[in-house]
């Protein structure tokens, strides 16, 4: 499509202006604010027990629901591209769930299950596992509510690739393990990287669903996300804009280090997102009797 | 020795890819599978690799029956249309990659791979990423994979088929040279029947599943089994019940009782050869093939009338290429094909 030179420079201004002004200014306006007054203040505010406990509970959170997901997603994606089967049609829609779903359904249903009157709740308090109002009960809700984001990036990058390198491999002697760490893995790397950033800021930023199996217990149960929405409710306007920012570097540290990790693991040939590449013709021969 | 398939028969939900097929490919062989797409030789070659699962029947390689063996124990080099390189391996990874997963030592390994890209003329290659080698240079490092484990059939699937002419042409020269060296028992797939000459000392044609007809090139060429096996390796008219080579056509100026008149529609100088297109009195479209000395010496012009004499025609007794009866699977000689000299 040629665009003529006015339509090209109105549809920048409007991209531009519209990212300005609904993402770009209101996260502005966060550092603006939070080093206002320089330093001092927001390293205060976030030196104290109870948001240094935020900060260790939310990288937990990341720290288990991240590697729990990534590895049932690549597992997932692979069942639904490389094992067609009947079954996948709902496999596949009961993945999208969380993203249909609002998180605090998801928080009120944890509460319904493993509530003292729910189906789990009691046998589980019985062998002294308690999952509401504690961190067990944290790391379900995250791991739901950030359960599709590696299978969808997986998906269609599996897809692309293809069958034949596999079969390749196969052909040389790989077996199927072998052939998953040297082949499929290597060829889907970029995919998983993006499921797992999008999963990691999903869980770093979660707040519904841990809102309500969590009780919000400062010092205790109280994640990133909750400390700053109970310091911005008690007026304690400097530890909630401290710890947004620290929240905002904490997803950035994710995607740096995820394209920085992705480079050294390629230091090959092609651009560092080779999505759209030449394997597209390859992907349609596979059942042909030609 | 060498490879037997015997009775295999795959479909694909209602499409059957293979009807019981078997072929015999002779130990050191070099053999072509030939057909249309669609006519199972992908499939078949697929199955005798361990790719694709056979409903029925057996396949043997060196006399080991290895049916039911899965593809990484089969020790098959198969070479795929689309190279199947691995991206994010070098030229060496690559070809490294199958000893490797057979453990040899490093140094053994490095020596071999180097050894084996020499071969196949990619030695100042070897820390190159796919990408950055053309469609040619791909396809031999691929070859160079297949062969570096030393397997025991060498399988390529349309090898030449992503490639273009002049390319394909050097590639095939090259591979026959590389036969000869290696003696490596060794199958490919290809719809081309000039590159199936021009390669296979054997040659199989594949139609609808089934195996056609197999034999050498002159074989196929001088006692077609049938129909399909005449218009397929080679150009065909077809005169009635009977089939002609269009280089079996003479063109003479005067008519006798055994030519048949046909006016001519185009001429087409291919160089040396010349294609001279004729319609017959019955709206039959027929072609003569002529060499431009003949063609000067007729004179001929399009819109002319001219006559043309068969001196050599087939005929099948009618039986159409599906027929059972009609293919000969493993003994190709001549079944059915009784040669009529002229009167058409």
């Amino acid at each position: 499509m040629t665009a003529t030179k006015p339509a090209k420079w109105g549809l920048r201004t409007l991209a531009f202006g519209y990212l300005g002004l609904l993402l770009l200014a209101p996260v502005g306006m966060i550092f603006f604010k939070t080093f206002e007054h320089g330093l001092g203040p927001p390293v205060e505010a976030m030196t104290s027990p109870d948001a240094i406990h935020a900060i260790w509970l939310t990288l937990l959170m990341v720290a288990v629901a991240v590697p729990l997901n990534t590895i049932f997603g690549v597992a997932c994606a692979l069942l639904l591209v490389r094992h067609k089967w009947k079954g996948n049609a709902i496999l596949d829609g009961v993945i999208n769930l969380p993203f249909a779903i609002s998180p605090i359904v998801v928080g009120l249903s944890l509460f319904l299950l493993y509530g003292n009157d729910g189906w789990f709740g009691p046998t589980l308090s019985e062998w002294g596992i308690q999952v509401l109002f504690s961190t067990p009960g944290m790391v379900l809700a995250s791991v739901f509510v950030s359960l599709p984001f590696v299978v969808r990036e997986v998906v269609p990058v599996l897809q692309e690739i293809g069958t034949e390198q596999e079969q390749a491999a196969s052909t040389l002697g790989a077996n199927g393990w072998q052939t998953f760490w040297r082949i499929t893995l290597p060829a889907i790397r970029w995919g998983v990287a993006y499921g797992v950033v999008l999963t990691t800021a999903r869980v770093l930023g979660e707040f519904g669903a841990v809102t309500i199996v969590s009780g919000s217990i400062s010092g205790e149960t109280e994640t990133l996300p909750l400390f700053v929405a109970k310091a911005f409710e008690q007026f304690n306007e400097e530890a909630a804009y401290a710890g947004a920012i620290v929240l905002a570097l904490l997803a950035l540290t994710t995607l740096l280090l995820m394209s920085v990790g992705g480079r050294k693991a390629k230091a090959g040939a092609s651009g560092p997102i080779p999505i759209v590449s030449d394997t597209a013709i390859s992907t349609s021969n596979t059942k042909e009797g030609s | 020795m060498g490879i037997t398939v015997e009775g295999a028969r795959k479909r694909f939900g209602d499409f059957q890819a293979l009807d019981d097929v078997s072929i015999d490919v002779p130990d050191g062989s070099l053999t072509a599978l030939l057909g249309p797409s669609g006519s199972g030789k992908s499939t078949l070659l697929r199955a005798i690799a361990g790719l694709e699962e056979l409903d029925a029947g057996q396949v043997v390689i060196n006399g080991q029956d290895a049916t039911g063996t899965p593809a990484q124990k089969r020790e098959v080099g198969f070479v795929f249309q689309h190279y199947a390189a691995f991206k994010h391996m070098t030229v060496f990874g690559n070809v490294a990659f199958g000893l490797k997963i057979r453990k040899w030592d490093k140094e053994k390994a490095s020596e071999r791979v180097h050894e084996l890209l020499r071969l196949v003329q990619l030695d100042g290659l070897a820390q190159r990423y796919p990408d950055q080698l053309s469609g040619g240079q791909r396809q031999r490092m691929a070859l160079a994979r297949a062969l570096a484990v030393e397997p025991q059939v060498l399988l390529l699937d349309e090898p030449f088929g992503a490639l273009d002419a002049k390319v394909r042409k050097d590639l095939r020269t090259w591979l026959r040279r590389l036969h000869e060296e290696m003696h490596v028992t060794t199958i490919f797939v290809t719809h081309d029947q000039e590159e199936a000459m021009d390669v296979a000392e054997q040659l199989v044609v594949m139609n609808r599943g089934r195996v056609e007809q197999s034999g050498t090139a002159d074989d196929l060429y001088e006692h077609p089994a049938n129909e399909f096996v005449m218009s397929f390796v080679g150009e065909v008219n077809r005169l009635g019940e009977s089939f002609v080579r269009p280089h079996d056509m003479e063109v003479v100026l005067d008519a006798d009782d055994r030519t048949e008149e046909g006016l001519v529609q185009r001429i087409v100088a291919l160089g040396f050869e010349i294609r001279v297109e004729f319609v017959l009195g019955d709206g039959t479209e027929v072609w003569a093939q002529l060499t431009r000395n003949e063609l000067q010496r007729l004179e001929l012009r399009e819109g002319q009338i001219a006559y043309l004499r068969p001196v050599q025609a087939k005929s099948f007794n009618g039986s159409s290429p599906s027929d059972p009866g009609a293919s000969t699977p493993r003994g190709p000689r001549d079944e059915g094909d009784a040669e009529v000299s002229a009167a058409v």
